[in-house]
């Protein structure tokens, strides 16, 4: 690899680049899945390619092949270096990075079993196990699971001496039971929906979520759905359950605090952002008690956004995002960081594979668990008059990030701090700022959870990034309930 | 760019490392390259190249898939031994058909189906040509027009080549080329915005520069925009609004999704779900669509109407899924049954879905201008974001308005509004539409591209107003 390394460097610099960085990345995956007691799918997919980042006449370039000879990785050197004088057509300033350290590091993902030393056939079996239990349920009419494996290794080199070559694993596991009647159909997902359960972790995570011990409830609350109320409509005081409040998380603050959205380089699809520059450690973005933080370094926890260096060589660390609430902090990288004035990148800068530019990301984007105790229950215990949400359904925001909109598979009232009847349909909305404003408490630490998104899409070709997001439940007063169904009727 | 020679090649040294009854060999060879632009300047450009090879084996009843990029004989090699370790381990799938062989003589003989006509050219070498001084000088142009109206611009400006392929142990071989080209461009003022995006395999059919001027007249006339409340409002639908919306309907027209009960058409097929001046059909030999006239299996894509006079007639089938539904309770309540060469590539649990949407235009197609002009009061949106499924079976989306959302009043564009929150049934919004254009070849970011029309609807239900 430091060849390859090499090879790409020097020419890069011989050919005018004022700065190079290489990665030559080797991308390993496994998918399995089941279907109403078949497999679905099984496959194993491996993609192995080197990238090539440099600034020239003071503008970016960049290209990646999956030729790896000596010829080819030259040659890709000299595209990027071409492309890269090619911006410089349409620029106003040169580029300037933040000043980082060029180090050596080796670090891989901790881990206690390889999932890709597992049997398939165990896999399959535990599979159609869960598969199994979700049918057993009468009405259950959709059975789904899945499992899924990565390995991603990569070597990073810069032409400012860095030589950083990590390793990182992932497992993610999860099902679904659908139930279809008359006009309707619910769902029911364990551990959360969209494929479940991702960390950065080895086979250890399947053998903890319970996965089968969950299943025939799961299953029965599929099929009782269909029988509960519709969720009304109106203002309530609202309880959601910690994977809900991730990707909550992941919409309203994760992506807002984006500096590359904040600056208009993701206005054409992605979007912008509401918080503008003039309100850094100005805006009271939520209550007292929220407090957010990007924390990429692996003591957060195993998120997806977990690593030892970023994909521009910056260590991994802990920025304070929201501090007992007031907005304190954007997720920045070696370009974005000068223009607020840091004089280190934040370390957020990610690519989804060896052939994508890397660009700013959540890392792991956490709120911090109460820290008065507080569990589950005695929140549920502590509620007077309101609703219980779990598990997303559905989710969407506008582009600055002010107006969401998320639905959630189950919904339970809550009256006198007990949950007392099951909700079909829950929907919540609301503006950003007034929503973490309306949060009035949060269970503490043995509730506290590192969620993973696996699917975040952001950047032009799109790229797909996995994310961390440690919460636990959480209530918010006031909330604007139902609207998802307001009209439908 | 990998050629047909040199995948047939590679299958054949793949063929040699196999042990398994039957083998498949996907081939996807693509040089793509895209050059990003924002606050008026270059900030980000690329270019990409890779040739991914993926090799399903079968043993009986039994299959899997592997996938690689490395294409050396180690390589090949150890991801035949990963598919077919991958599928020994499988449960017998009686559902799994042989390979397929190639076009046979049987097909449905409905008028619904009809046999795809030969695909027009799809390779243009003018795109395939197109360089990075190309795409910087195009973009010259587009921040031209922004300086030019004071304001900013982003977007993108991407040319690619590609190609596909499919061989099997069976005899098939099917190969096809092609080149894309787009150009995605927003124009950013104070307080507004505007959008255009267009792509075509031929990059003489894109006019940066007009889609620039359109973009910076929806910023500048949606400038200073007014909050007008939520509310079921007339609405003028721009063809990216339009396509963003229906494209979350159409995996639900595969054969798999009734089976599966996952399909908001289970009970519907052969009734009238949407208004009679509905029309659809799938046919990717269109001269606006693109794409390989064959599925993941190798089938010839087929051109179906799905649905007629606002009936839906019928789904779209891959092999086993038709096989499926021929045994199946609702054999005789969907339609003509038949591998209609929508299939995905196989192992994988969602069956077929139609990728190439062509909306039929209507016998009095009318100008967006013509929309405008019959509404006494109504909303005009260039473009929707950020929509999701709320209601899998009465269709509910939710999503928001974005970069040009105008109130229409008195037959005029009064001006740009703040955005909205729309809760809207799909089924509601094709049985309530009052207008249509011709349809044009449409992209978005929600969806696939299509041929779609622009439409007036009426009744769209608005629930939220956001802050800009």
């Amino acid at each position: 690899m430091k060849d390859i390394a090499a090879w790409a460097l020097n020419v890069a610099i011989m050919r005018g680049a004022s700065y190079a960085d290489v990665r030559v990345a080797d991308d390993r995956s496994r998918a399995l899945s089941t279907k109403n007691g078949k497999v679905g799918g099984a496959s194993d997919s491996e993609s192995f390619g080197v990238s090539v980042r440099v600034i020239a006449d003071g503008a970016w370039g960049f290209a990646a092949s999956d030729d790896l000879s000596k010829a080819g990785v030259e040659a890709t050197a000299a595209w990027a270096v071409e492309i890269a004088k090619a911006s410089a057509r349409v620029k106003l300033l040169d580029v300037r990075l933040a000043a980082e350290k060029a180090v050596t590091a080796e670090w891989t993902t901790p881990f206690k079993v390889d999932p890709f030393t597992t049997s398939v056939e165990e896999n399959l079996e535990l599979l159609l196990k869960i598969d199994a239990e979700l049918r057993a349920v009468a009405g259950v009419t959709l059975a789904e699971t899945n499992m899924n494996f990565r390995r991603e290794e990569q070597w990073f080199a810069s032409s400012e001496g860095a030589d950083i070559h990590q390793t990182k694993y992932t497992t993610g596991v999860g099902y679904a039971a659908h139930a279809f009647a008359g006009n309707e159909i619910q769902k029911r997902s364990y551990p959360t929906s969209y494929g479940g359960q991702w960390q950065n972790k080895g086979y250890e995570l399947v053998g903890e979520l319970k996965l089968l011990e969950n299943a025939r409830r799961v299953g029965e609350e599929a099929v009782a759905l269909l029988g509960a109320e519709q969720c009304p409509e109106g203002k309530f005081d609202v309880v959601l359950d910690g994977s809900q409040l991730g990707l909550q998380i992941h919409e309203s603050v994760g992506h807002p605090i984006e500096l590359d959205r904040v600056l208009g380089m993701e206005a054409n699809f992605a979007g912008t952002s509401f918080l503008t520059l003039d309100k850094l450690r100005t805006l009271r973005y939520g209550s007292e008690l929220v407090n957010v933080v990007a924390d990429a370094r692996q003591e957060h926890g195993p998120g997806l956004g977990t690593f030892a260096f970023d994909e521009e060589g910056v260590p991994a660390q802990s920025t304070p995002i929201i501090t007992n609430g007031l907005f304190t902090g954007y997720l920045s990288s070696r370009e974005t960081a000068p223009t607020i004035g840091l004089a280190r990148s934040g370390g957020t800068l990610r690519a989804e594979g060896w052939n994508r530019l890397p660009i700013i990301r959540m890392t792991n984007v956490s709120i911090l668990p109460g820290e008065k105790p507080l569990s589950f229950e005695q929140l549920i215990g502590d509620t007077d008059d309101g609703i219980y949400m779990e598990t997303n359904r559905s989710w969407s925001i506008d582009d600055k990030r002010y107006n969401f909109q998320f639905g959630c598979e189950m919904g339970w009232e809550i009256k006198r701090g007990k949950r007392v009847r099951m909700l079909k349909n829950p929907s919540y909305s609301g503006i950003t700022t007034e929503f973490w404003n309306a949060m009035d408490a949060i269970c503490s630490r043995e509730e506290w959870v590192v969620w993973g998104i696996p699917h975040c899409g952001k950047g032009q070709p799109q790229q797909v990034m996995g994310t961390g997001h440690g919460a636990s439940p959480a209530r918010f007063r006031g909330v604007k309930v139902g609207s998802a169904y307001r009209g439908s009727e | 760019m990998l050629n047909q020679d040199q995948a047939g090649e590679i299958f054949a040294r793949v063929r040699k490392f196999a042990s398994a009854d039957e083998v498949e060999v996907s081939f996807f060879s693509t040089a793509n390259a895209l050059t990003r632009f924002a606050n008026n300047i270059i900030h980000q450009n690329m270019a990409e190249e890779n040739v991914v090879v993926s090799v399903r084996t079968a043993f009986g009843k039994r299959t899997a898939r592997a996938t690689t990029n490395k294409l050396d004989d180690e390589s090949l090699r150890r991801v035949v031994e990963a598919s077919e370790k991958l599928a020994r381990v499988q449960h017998p799938d009686d559902d799994l058909l042989p390979m397929f062989a190639g076009e046979g003589k049987s097909r449905a003989a409905d008028k619904s189906v009809r046999p795809t006509k030969v695909l027009p050219t799809r390779y243009f070498p003018a795109t395939a040509a197109i360089a990075a001084e190309d795409r910087a000088a195009t973009v010259e142009k587009i921040v031209a027009v922004a300086k030019r109206n004071s304001l900013t611009t982003a977007g993108i400006v991407s040319s690619s080549e590609a190609v596909e392929g499919i061989f099997n142990s069976r005899g098939l071989a099917e190969w096809h080329a092609q080149t894309s080209s787009e150009i995605s461009i927003t124009m950013l003022a104070g307080d507004s915005s505007g959008w255009q995006k267009a792509n075509s395999p031929d990059v003489g059919q894109l006019n940066a520069v007009a889609l620039a001027e359109i973009a910076a007249e929806k910023a500048r006339r949606s400038a200073g925009p007014r909050e007008i409340p939520a509310g079921k409002y007339t609405v003028i639908l721009e063809p990216a609004a339009v396509l963003d919306m229906v494209g979350f309907m159409f995996y639900d027209f595969g054969g798999l999704a009734i089976l599966d009960q996952r399909s908001f058409l289970n009970n519907r097929v052969g009734t009238k779900v949407f208004g009679e001046n509905v029309d659809i059909w799938d046919d990717v030999a269109h001269p606006l669509q693109s794409g390989a006239g064959f599925d993941g299996e190798g089938v010839r894509r087929q051109k179906v109407q799905l649905v007629e006079k606002g009936v839906v007639k019928r789904l779209v089938y891959a092999r086993a899924t038709a096989e499926r539904m021929k045994r199946s309770e609702y054999e005789d309540k969907v339609g003509p049954i038949a591998a209609t060469g929508h299939g995905f590539s196989l192992p994988n649990e969602m069956g077929e879905a139609p990728m190439n949407i062509v909306f039929v235009a209507p016998a009095k197609p009318q100008t967006l201008d013509q929309m405008v002009a019959s509404t006494e009061r109504g909303v005009l949106v260039t473009r929707l974001w950020y929509i999701r499924e709320v209601d899998p079976y009465e269709k509910i989306l939710t999503g928001m308005t974005r970069d040009g959302t105008f109130l229409v009043e008195d037959g005029k564009i009064q001006g740009g509004v703040l955005n909205f929150r729309f809760n809207e049934s799909l089924i509601h919004l094709l049985s309530n539409v009052e207008a249509m254009g011709t349809p044009v070849r449409a992209s978005g970011e929600e969806s696939f591209d299509m041929v779609v029309p622009a439409m007036k609807v009426g009744e769209f239900n608005f629930t939220e107003v956001t802050k800009f």
